[in-house]
């Protein structure tokens, strides 16, 4: 398992250095630059010049890679002054340490993640049980019925339903706002409820189905049956045996929904209102800042790696066959 | 014929299964590598498949190729169609070794040696028509028999005992029995000398398996097409081949003709494994009349398999001789001619009861041991 | 307890000393093509300490039968009518909590695919020790012990360690014997042996066959044991129950189903399947067309319309009247004992080689 652990890491490394490379390079290759765009409508080749040397535009494009990959390990000065590892830049656009601005918007994407993901899981992974074990009942054809419903809607659409009936036109709560959890664990809680919710909604819908299916499927596997032939309980069987089997694909699905949320969720932050990495990412691509750009696209994929990584561990865990190949 | 070679007519080739081979497989190996290690995968051993078997198939004969799992057999059966690269080794037909023959090269031989698979389910496409999954190879040969494909397909639905008129149906409409003459029907299309059968009838039920058994009868006999009878049950092997191989563990371990390996067989494991079929005494004679011989356990994994002889750990016959020594595959005083025997200590050629049943499991002999007291 | 009239009955074949008793058991299921008659009015019985062997093609209803003795059936999809005395206790109107007790405990099962049969998420030795547990009581400890020494028993070398293992650390052969242990872990009066041995080679399908006789021996269940195969059949069953398109077409010991076969659709098995030692001058002769589907099963005899005998009956009654099975030894087959004894002998027999 270690070995295991330490291979993946050591190829999570090498994927990282690659999405920097490719994003870096696409950056570069894109037909408009930070430069030019900074530099306005009339803009003269000396003041474009100029520009390109302070953001260090002009040097060959392997250097510029190369100073930006190993101030992630070294850090890098900046004529503003020293940007400790792991360094990813200053911003183009604001001059602010990209480094900075993300682990400033990170805790909000972060409480969204799990916030949403502790409903949907409880929720939907419950309801998909439920339905599975009585299947065919009424609480199992309402279930399906309603998930159906609920994961044809989107974010934009449910969002501002959200907002009209709690904020606007009842006045029961505020407009959705972060309050780090350290302050005030109330606050936190109450700001980011409607997105939370909202969000989970969508997700819970998704769940109950795969859960139900996925459960339903396991059911039928012949050591299910030989565990009911052998005298064990409904629910024993449902519990120990069903369950078990039923978790790989969840969990498979899980891994990619949290390392999806942790790379921002663009949509739910633009109809609440509020400052994640998504919105960071819209920011970057929008006014070609490479550096943000490049910073927010490796936080994005470290999350997807450090998830996958995870993801691999619990199948090990559920199933003994790969823990033990 | 494409060829200038001149092939002996169907009743030639039944004639005699010393006649003009066919196919011959000299040293046959495939190994698949095993990936793992750290910290760099790579690989680390190797499952010896099939490990240097020399074999021939003569012009118009059903040469079976019997073993348990993990023998290897079907395995040779995808090496000699080329549907699997072999590691080592030659495969020559009709005397043109087409071992690494390249597609090209391939391709007027293709047509020549059919595959018949195990799963009338899985092997037929469900989304073409039968007339389609039957003209099927002659369209990618470039095949156009007079008269047109379709009066073909009708011909060979016709062969195989379907009705013509349903050239236009889909294989979910017939049943197991019936998919495996479509397949036969697909393997015929060509007017092949060779067809591999892999397991033909182990999916089916006993009283439809019989009517495909028959089929595959008529159609080597008649059309004098030479088979390559691959299948783990003894009987119908006996019943289809003329000629047998015993596989275990990727080798061939002896090698003759029906009669010799079915009542004189030498090896211990051919005793063992025609001891282990379970009978039906119709006719009430004697019920102990055969040997009766348990081993312990099961098969081991052909990754790094045993020393010398393979049999050998689970051999009551074993001795030092057998873990240093691999057996050769030769002619044993007392064999007919063509009866091959890889053993350092063959036993007696007969299949009759012993003094002593030998049981080798542990459980077993311990249970019977009690029974006796 | 509260059934025990029902043995009685004037046509129950065996009488009281049956340990088990199936009395005229129909088991149909509800599809999205229609109702399937898996099972259509089937009797028979088993004897303390005797094997009796389930012999039939797919579809025939053998497998059904057994799982629904078991109460395994989806009870969704499922109409049970009849009835099924295990030991006097009337099982189809039994409770889920009843047959959970029964299950394991007085009657156990063994499947045929002992990869899938066996869970892969748990210890071969906790699977084992589970049912013990739960039947008996047992604590933690003494039920692994228990474990251990049933692995012991049924030949997996260095049971302590390997009932540590999960089954894809064993083999083919070891699966199935652990889960031979798993069955036999509470000592059932009854082991219900669906095809145990189909999914493995030939030379260690020899060694369970003679694993499971000498295990008989010494813990006495009664043994119901489903096959296709009617050398595994002659090799392991007292008595023998022909099954065919959902009902039973023929029974008697095992020497008489095999040596003095009375019904064409025994004979056609017999003919159509190769031996080691039949003669290979006579070619197998198949039963024509293919078993019938059970959505619209035929009408009389389910065999009529494979049958080759069905002009010696003359009149139409293989088509409209369904012949029935006797208690003992008999055939469901309109034609009369005499006919039966001499197409045997002077057709059937010389072609069996």
């Amino acid at each position: 398992m270690l070995q295991f652990i330490i291979r993946r890491t050591v190829g999570a490394a090498v994927t990282l250095f690659l999405i920097g490379a490719a994003t870096f390079f696409l950056f570069v290759a894109a037909p408009s630059d930070y430069a030019s765009l900074a530099c306005g409508k009339d803009c003269s080749a000396q003041r474009l010049e100029d520009i390109r040397e302070a953001l260090g535009l002009n040097l060959p494009i392997a250097q510029q890679f190369w100073d930006f990959m190993s101030g992630i390990v070294m850090g890098r000065d900046f004529p503003s002054g020293h940007c400790p590892a792991p360094c990813l830049g200053e911003s183009f656009y604001s001059g602010d340490l990209v480094w900075d601005t993300i682990a400033d918007r990170f805790p909000l994407t972060l409480s969204l993640t799990i916030g949403s993901a502790v409903v949907f899981l409880v929720i939907g992974l419950g309801t998909g049980m439920l339905a599975a074990f009585r299947r065919g009942s009424p609480v199992d054809k309402a279930a399906t019925g309603a998930s159906m419903v609920l994961s044809s809607f989107q974010i934009y659409f449910l969002g501002p339903i959200a907002l009209t009936v709690f904020v606007y036109s009842t006045g029961w709560m505020e407009d959705p706002k972060y309050v780090p959890i350290s302050q005030d664990p109330i606050g936190w809680l109450v700001g980011l409820s409607i997105p939370m919710v909202v969000m989970a909604t969508i997700f819970t819908a998704q769940y109950t189905r795969m859960a139900r299916s996925s459960l339903i499927e396991q059911l039928a596997e012949d050591h299910v049956r030989t565990a009911r032939a052998k005298g064990m309980s409904q629910r024993y069987v449902f519990f120990r045996y069903a369950w078990r089997g039923s978790l790989i694909p969840i969990v498979t699905i899980l891994g990619i929904d949290l390392s999806s949320l942790l790379g921002g969720a663009v949509v739910t932050e633009l109809t609440f209102s509020l400052q994640g990495i998504g919105r960071l990412a819209v920011d970057g691509a929008v006014n070609k800042d490479l550096p943000l750009t490049m910073g927010v696209m490796l936080v994005g994929a470290f999350a997807i790696l450090v998830l996958n990584i995870f993801t691999d561990i619990a199948y090990a865990w559920i199933d003994p066959r790969v823990r033990l190949s | 014929m494409k060829e200038d070679l001149v092939l002996p007519t169907p009743r030639e080739a039944a004639a005699g299964a010393s006649g003009e081979p066919l196919l011959v497989a000299e040293g046959l190996t495939k190994h698949f590598p095993v990936k793992g290690g750290f910290p760099v995968r790579r690989t680390v051993g190797q499952v010896q498949a099939v490990d240097g078997i020399d074999l021939t198939v003569h012009v118009g004969e059903s040469f079976g190729l019997v073993g348990e799992s993990g023998c290897g057999k079907s395995t040779t059966g995808r090496l000699i169609t080329r549907l699997l690269e072999p590691t080592g080794g030659t495969i020559s037909y009709r005397g043109r070794d087409i071992t690494r023959a390249s597609r090209r090269q391939l391709a007027p031989i293709r047509s020549e040696i059919q595959m018949i698979f195990q799963d009338p389910y899985s092997s037929l496409n469900p989304r073409q028509t039968v007339g389609k999954i039957i003209s099927g190879p002659m369209e990618i040969n470039g095949i156009d028999p007079a008269g047109g494909r379709e009066k073909r397909v009708r011909e060979l639905l016709e062969i195989v005992g379907l009705n013509p008129e349903h050239f236009n149906r889909f294989p979910h409409e017939f049943s197991g029995g019936q998919r495996q003459r479509i397949g036969v029907a697909r393997a015929l299309a060509l007017e092949p000398k060779l067809i591999v059968a892999d397991e033909p009838v182990s999916a089916l039920d006993v009283s439809i398996q019989a009517q495909v058994v028959n089929l595959l009868q008529k159609v080597q006999e008649e059309l004098g097409i030479a088979f390559l009878f691959i299948a783990h049950d003894l009987a119908v092997v006996r019943h289809f081949s003329q000629r047998v191989a015993v596989m275990y563990l990727g080798k061939v371990i002896e090698v003759g003709d029906r009669d010799s390996i079915y009542t004189r067989p030498r090896h211990p494991y051919t005793h063992a494994l025609l001891s282990a079929v379970p009978e039906v005494n119709v006719t009430g004679g004697d019920e102990s009349g055969r040997e009766r011989i348990r081993l312990a356990g099961d098969v081991p994994s052909p990754i790094n398999p045993p020393s010398g002889c393979r049999f050998r750990t689970r051999c009551w016959k074993a001795q030092d001789k057998c873990a240093a020594e691999e057996p050769p595959l030769v002619r044993l005083s007392g064999n007919r001619d063509g009866h091959l025997t890889a053993c350092h200590f063959p036993e007696e050629p007969t299949i009759e009861a012993r003094e002593q049943d030998i049981v080798l499991d542990p459980a077993l002999a311990a249970l019977e041991e009690t029974d006796e007291d | 307890m509260t059934t025990v009239t029902k043995t009685e009955d004037a046509a129950a074949p065996g009488g009281p000393e049956s340990f088990l008793s199936v009395r005229d058991l129909s088991v149909r299921f509800a599809t999205e093509d229609g109702v399937v008659k898996a099972v259509d009015g089937l009797s028979f019985d088993v004897e303390r300490g005797r094997t009796l062997g389930i012999v039939g093609e797919s579809g025939s209803g053998k497998s059904v039968t057994n799982l629904t003795i078991l109460g395994l059936h989806n009870p969704r999809s499922t109409t049970v009518d009849g009835e099924i005395v295990l030991d006097g206790k009337e099982l189809v109107t039994a409770t889920e909590r009843e047959m959970e007790q029964l299950r394991g405990n007085k009657a156990a099962m063994i499947f045929q695919d002992p990869l899938t049969a066996l869970s892969p998420y748990y210890t071969v030795g906790r699977q084992i020790a589970e049912p013990f547990r739960k039947h008996t009581g047992a604590s933690k400890k003494a039920a692994w012990e228990r474990a251990v020494e049933m692995l012991g028993k049924v030949g997996i070398p260095n049971p302590e360690q390997r009932a540590k293992d999960y089954p894809h650390q064993f083999s083919g052969g070891m699966r199935q014997r652990a889960m031979i242990a798993m069955a036999l872990v509470c000592d059932p009066d009854l082991l219900i042996a669906d095809e145990p041995t189909t999914a493995l080679d030939v030379t260690v399908q020899a060694q369970i066959l003679d694993l499971l006789k000498d295990l008989q021996q010494e813990f006495g269940s009664a043994i119901i044991f489903i096959t296709h195969d009617l050398g595994v059949i002659a090799d392991m069953a007292d008595d023998i129950m022909v099954m065919y398109a959902g009902g039973a077409i023929e029974r008697g010991t095992t020497d008489q189903v095999l040596r003095s076969p009375q019904h064409p659709y025994t004979w056609g098995l017999l003919k159509s399947m190769p031996r080691l030692d039949s003669d290979l001058g006579t070619p197998l002769a198949p039963i024509p067309g293919t078993p019938p589907s059970l959505l619209d099963p035929p009408s009389g005899c389910r065999f009529h319309p494979r049958c080759t005998f069905q002009d010696r009956v003359g009149g139409d009654r293989c088509v409209t009247e369904r012949p029935l099975l006797g208690p003992d030894r008999s055939s469901a087959c309109h034609l009369t004992a005499e006919q039966k004894r001499t197409i045997f002998v002077e057709e059937i027999k010389p072609r069996l080689g």
